[in-house]
């Protein structure tokens, strides 16, 4: 009686055994299969691209015959000037309401709302965010396909992403310092300008840059918004803001370098496909580019200040 | 008393700058909910469009008119597209996203945390054109040479270009999720002598149910509103799709081609911006379901 | 009093010309690193600034750009640009204003309210052909109006009821925005409602080439101008070869005007940009070059509900 029961709890761990064993296989492969698509899919993209990306004149020469010739000077102007805007509308706005939601709002009805309505902006298919756009910048408005109806497009879909980072970043900063800053006779708007936000800084700049790019690749919300075109000629030496030629214009219209990809993905000819590659390749390279520099960046702030 | 006055005034600075940043970003979403519903609705209340008919009719046609002086307004084969793609692309993630999350965290956390993770975050950051763009050349040859196909575009292909944007959000929340499983309950489960493989299965999977159902829906919620990379690989047919890959067309993709054709203010504009409610509604119900779940968890953690 | 009327034309006068002094000046020094560009403008007898959009018919964009090149030569402060995302959103948007010019393929009438039409003004730059083109390996090369009938109402299915071999036709469709298609679809169907909708419908002619040249067993319908023979088969009509002279006389009967829309009241640098395309510099080269019929060439007009007279 003994002796079968070990012998039926020696089968069983074997069993076991072996399912631990064929578990850990199948999850190994998966991980193995994952990592694949990710270097090969960039891998691809590069093979695909880097010869067209080192061509002369494919970074420094503007778009002709509808993007099928030509370089895409403009569209990567355009996809950095489209950024620099959002950020600068996104940031100050994320960063009041992530203060005011961490520091200020009691809990309640206001914090909930406001938590909503950010969660649902969060949600909402960047598709319909564009839709809102257009009719409301573009049409209502008469800002006509404009960068800066594209970068307030940009911005409803920047700003969710930025305020949950800055609230994760602030509510990171320990509660004894804020008590002795409270302690001090400090504001609470004192401590939060002077203390907590130098002391969230580093997470802080690494969400900014890492939402930065997701902005740069956007592209649906971008479609009605900004328009699919680029002026054919823009002078980067004019500063006169009202003339259609002037690069800093931002109520011209201007076509980011992903929303150049949907626009010719489809033609035909050689040329374009090299250009629609090797756009695809920039785009990928100055992501991956906010990617590290977001890392570098936090980290360089985090070692200064904690040297401090 | 001379010097508190001024604190009190900054504090009610910082109080009025921060509060309306707050309202302003609420009163947007507000009036973005508000304008969509508007001229959504607008297409069954103005302009007389059958609710039934815009859930149930199979015919979308917005360049002809019916006997009633409207376009044909079925959307029932954009709605089934867009759920036959969200569904299949999840199915096809789902297994990939949780097993490699199980590896990165259980089996070889060091690898999971220096290696995986930041390489799946690279995939988070490629643009959806770029996926796109890889699908319509890759995907899609594929898909011609495997099934020998005519053109190679329908559901199939847009699934499994969303299935590799979606694996990103999936596995990073999931990966959380597991990390949030105290060690002590794996102690706990080795330790009365189960295998990794049993305490993974009964006992951490378990306990990080909640977080993994969030990371699903969540992955769901972005391959419902995924646009441009499902255009580029669908075929952009408006009609029943007859197997998976026969050329189709999701509520997204509609919108893209559509929008911005018709006059604002007519019957085709208001119906299209009723496909962009619906989108809106989608997504509302997944937040909610979302929120169900952390109730639900917290209620199971007491 | 009238001293005083006359004082104050005076003094609108000065501050005119300050302003046009001022504005000069910020040209000027916007325009250094373009004092090439800025030399030739000077030379042309009037110079006009402005910003000039368009969206509409990718079948004639590549004219109007080619046309746009040469316009901003002569004016270097007008800034040309579009798109061609479908006759349909060309009309939309000049209509609504999103846009100051819209490219069409087709009657305004035919897209746009009444009430809208009234406030557009047409202008015809261009007469293009369109034919069925068919994949490289099908053998194909006539068929009949009611042949093609049967094929894009969805009747005819198999290549080998028109003569070829035993395949499947794979029918490549333009969305429904699209000139091109509503040009087809009027020659082909006339009046009658088509509701067949193919394999795949595409956004661009573009998009058309691509897809013709990598699926076998495949028609579709292109302009002359996006005729491709490396990769794919342009075919007879009705034995009709489909070239521009068979156009001319209606003798190929699938075939569009090009219309390009403005608003009645656009301002300076739209109207000079398109009289600019009327001009004899574009109807007399440029619309040969790029693969068009000069307006002045057709033997035949045709009017918005479709009816083709002699001139």
């Amino acid at each position: 009686m003994a002796s079968t029961r070990i012998h039926i709890d020696e089968a069983r761990l074997r069993r076991v055994k072996k399912q631990d064993r064929i578990a850990t296989g199948v999850l190994a492969a998966i991980v193995a299969i994952v990592m694949l698509i990710v270097v090969s899919m960039v891998a691809y993209i590069l093979f695909e691209g880097i010869s067209t990306l080192f061509q002369p004149g494919f970074l420094t020469q503007p778009a002709r015959a509808n993007g099928t010739q030509g370089g895409v000077l403009y569209q990567l102007f355009d996809s950095f000037y489209l950024l620099l805007i959002t950020l600068s509308i996104s940031v100050p706005i994320s960063l009041g309401g992530a203060v005011f939601l961490v520091e200020y709002a009691p809990d309640g009805p206001i914090r909930d709302i406001a938590s909503t309505a950010i969660e649902t902006l969060s949600s909402l298919p960047s598709i319909v965010v564009g839709m809102f756009g257009f009719l409301v910048f573009s049409v209502q408005l008469g800002w006509k396909y404009s960068i800066i109806s594209g970068a307030v497009a940009l911005t409803m879909f920047n700003i969710p992403i930025l305020v949950r980072v800055i609230q994760q970043a602030l509510e990171d900063v320990p509660q004894a310092q804020r008590d002795a800053c409270l302690a001090m006779g400090l504001t609470r708007w004192e401590a939060t300008l002077h203390i907590l936000i130098p002391e969230a800084m580093p997470a802080i700049v690494t969400g900014i840059v890492l939402s930065a790019g997701r902005v740069f690749g956007e592209a649906a919300a971008l479609l009605f918004t900004s328009g699919m075109s680029s002026p054919v000629r823009l002078n980067f030496l004019s500063f006169n803001l009202s003339s259609p030629t002037c690069a800093w214009n931002v109520f011209r219209p201007g076509e980011s370098l992903a929303v150049h990809i949907y626009k010719i993905y489809g033609e035909g000819s050689p040329e374009a496909q090299q250009i629609v590659w090797g756009t695809a390749a920039l785009l990928m390279i100055c992501v991956l580019l906010f990617n590290v520099v977001a890392r570098i960046v936090g980290k360089q702030l985090a070692r200064r200040m904690t040297a401090e | 008393m001379a010097k508190q006055l001024p604190k009190r005034d900054l504090e009610n600075v910082g109080l009025g700058v921060t509060g309306a940043c707050v309202a302003l970003v609420t009163l947007v979403v507000a009036a973005l909910i508000f304008m969509v519903a508007q001229k959504g609705l607008s297409a069954f209340l103005k302009d007389g469009v059958s609710v039934v008919e815009f859930f149930t009719g199979t015919k979308w046609d917005l360049a002809n008119t019916a006997e009633n002086g409207l376009p044909y307004t079925g959307a029932l084969p954009l709605i089934v597209t867009s759920f036959a793609v969200m569904v299949l692309s999840t199915l096809i993630a789902l297994p990939i996203a949780i097993g490699s999350a199980i590896f990165a965290v259980e089996i070889s956390p060091k690898f999971g945390s220096k290696v995986f993770q930041p390489l799946i975050e690279l995939l988070t950051g490629i643009p959806s054109v770029v996926f796109g763009l890889v699908g319509f050349h890759v995907v899609v040859g594929l898909m011609k040479s495997v099934f020998h196909v005519s053109t190679g575009l329908g559901i199939l292909p847009g699934a499994i270009v969303l299935a590799v944007m979606i694996l990103p959000t999936m596995t990073t929340l999931s990966v959380d999720g597991l990390r949030a499983v105290p060690d002590s309950y794996r102690l706990g489960s080795l330790a009365l002598g189960y295998t990794r493989w049993q305490t993974i299965w009964h006992v951490v999977l378990k306990s990080a149910m909640p977080s993994l159902m969030t990371a699903v829906i969540l992955g769901m919620t972005r391959a419902f509103g995924e646009t441009l990379a499902v255009r580029m690989v669908i075929g952009g047919i408006e009609a029943m799709p007859t197997s998976l890959l026969s050329p189709a067309s999701t509520i997204t993709t509609t919108l893209t081609t559509s929008m911005a054709v018709y006059a604002e203010g007519s019957a085709q504009d208001d119906v299209l911006w009723a496909l962009g409610l619906l989108l809106m509604g989608m997504s509302l119900i997944f937040i909610l379901i979302i929120h169900l779940i952390g109730r639900k968890g917290a209620k199971a953690r007491g | 009093m009238l001293d005083q009327a006359y004082s104050r034309r005076q003094f609108l006068g000065l501050a005119g010309g300050l302003a046009s002094f001022v504005g000069l000046g910020l040209v000027g020094c916007g325009g250094a690193g373009a004092s090439n560009a800025a030399d030739k403008g000077s030379a042309a007898a009037e110079s006009v600034s402005g910003e000039v959009t368009y969206d509409g018919a990718s079948s004639f964009q590549a004219l109007v750009e080619a046309a746009a090149e040469k316009f901003m030569d002569a004016n270097p402060d007008v800034s040309v640009s579009g798109s061609g995302n479908g006759s349909g959103k060309g009309l939309t948007a000049v209509a609504a204003g999103t846009v100051t010019i819209g490219n069409s393929d087709v009657f305004a009438e035919t897209k746009l309210e009444a009430d809208q039409v009234k406030n557009l003004v047409d202008h015809e730059v261009a007469v293009v052909g369109m034919g069925p083109v068919v994949s490289k390996n099908v053998k194909v090369d006539d068929l009949s109006l009611e042949q093609l009938k049967g094929i894009f109402s969805g009747q005819i299915t198999n290549w080998k009821e028109v003569g070829g071999d035993d395949a499947t036709i794979v029918v490549l469709n333009r969305k429904a925005g699209s000139g091109t298609r509503a040009t087809f679809e009027a020659a082909v169907f006339g009046d009658e409602a088509v509701d067949f909708k193919g394999d795949a419908e595409l956004d661009k002619s573009g998009d058309v080439q691509t897809q013709m040249a990598s699926t076998d067993n495949a028609i579709s319908y292109l302009d002359f101008s996006h005729f491709d023979d490396s990769k794919f088969n342009a075919i007879k009509v009705e034995g009709v070869e489909p070239k521009s002279a068979n156009v001319t006389d209606d003798s190929f009967k699938i075939w569009a005007t090009e219309h390009m829309y403005c608003a009645k009241d656009a301002d300076d640098a739209t109207k000079a940009f398109l009289e600019f395309m009327l001009s004899d510099d574009v109807q007399g080269k440029l619309v040969e070059e790029q693969g068009f019929i000069p307006v002045s060439a057709m033997k035949v007009v045709k009017d918005a509900s479709g009816k083709v007279s002699a001139k």
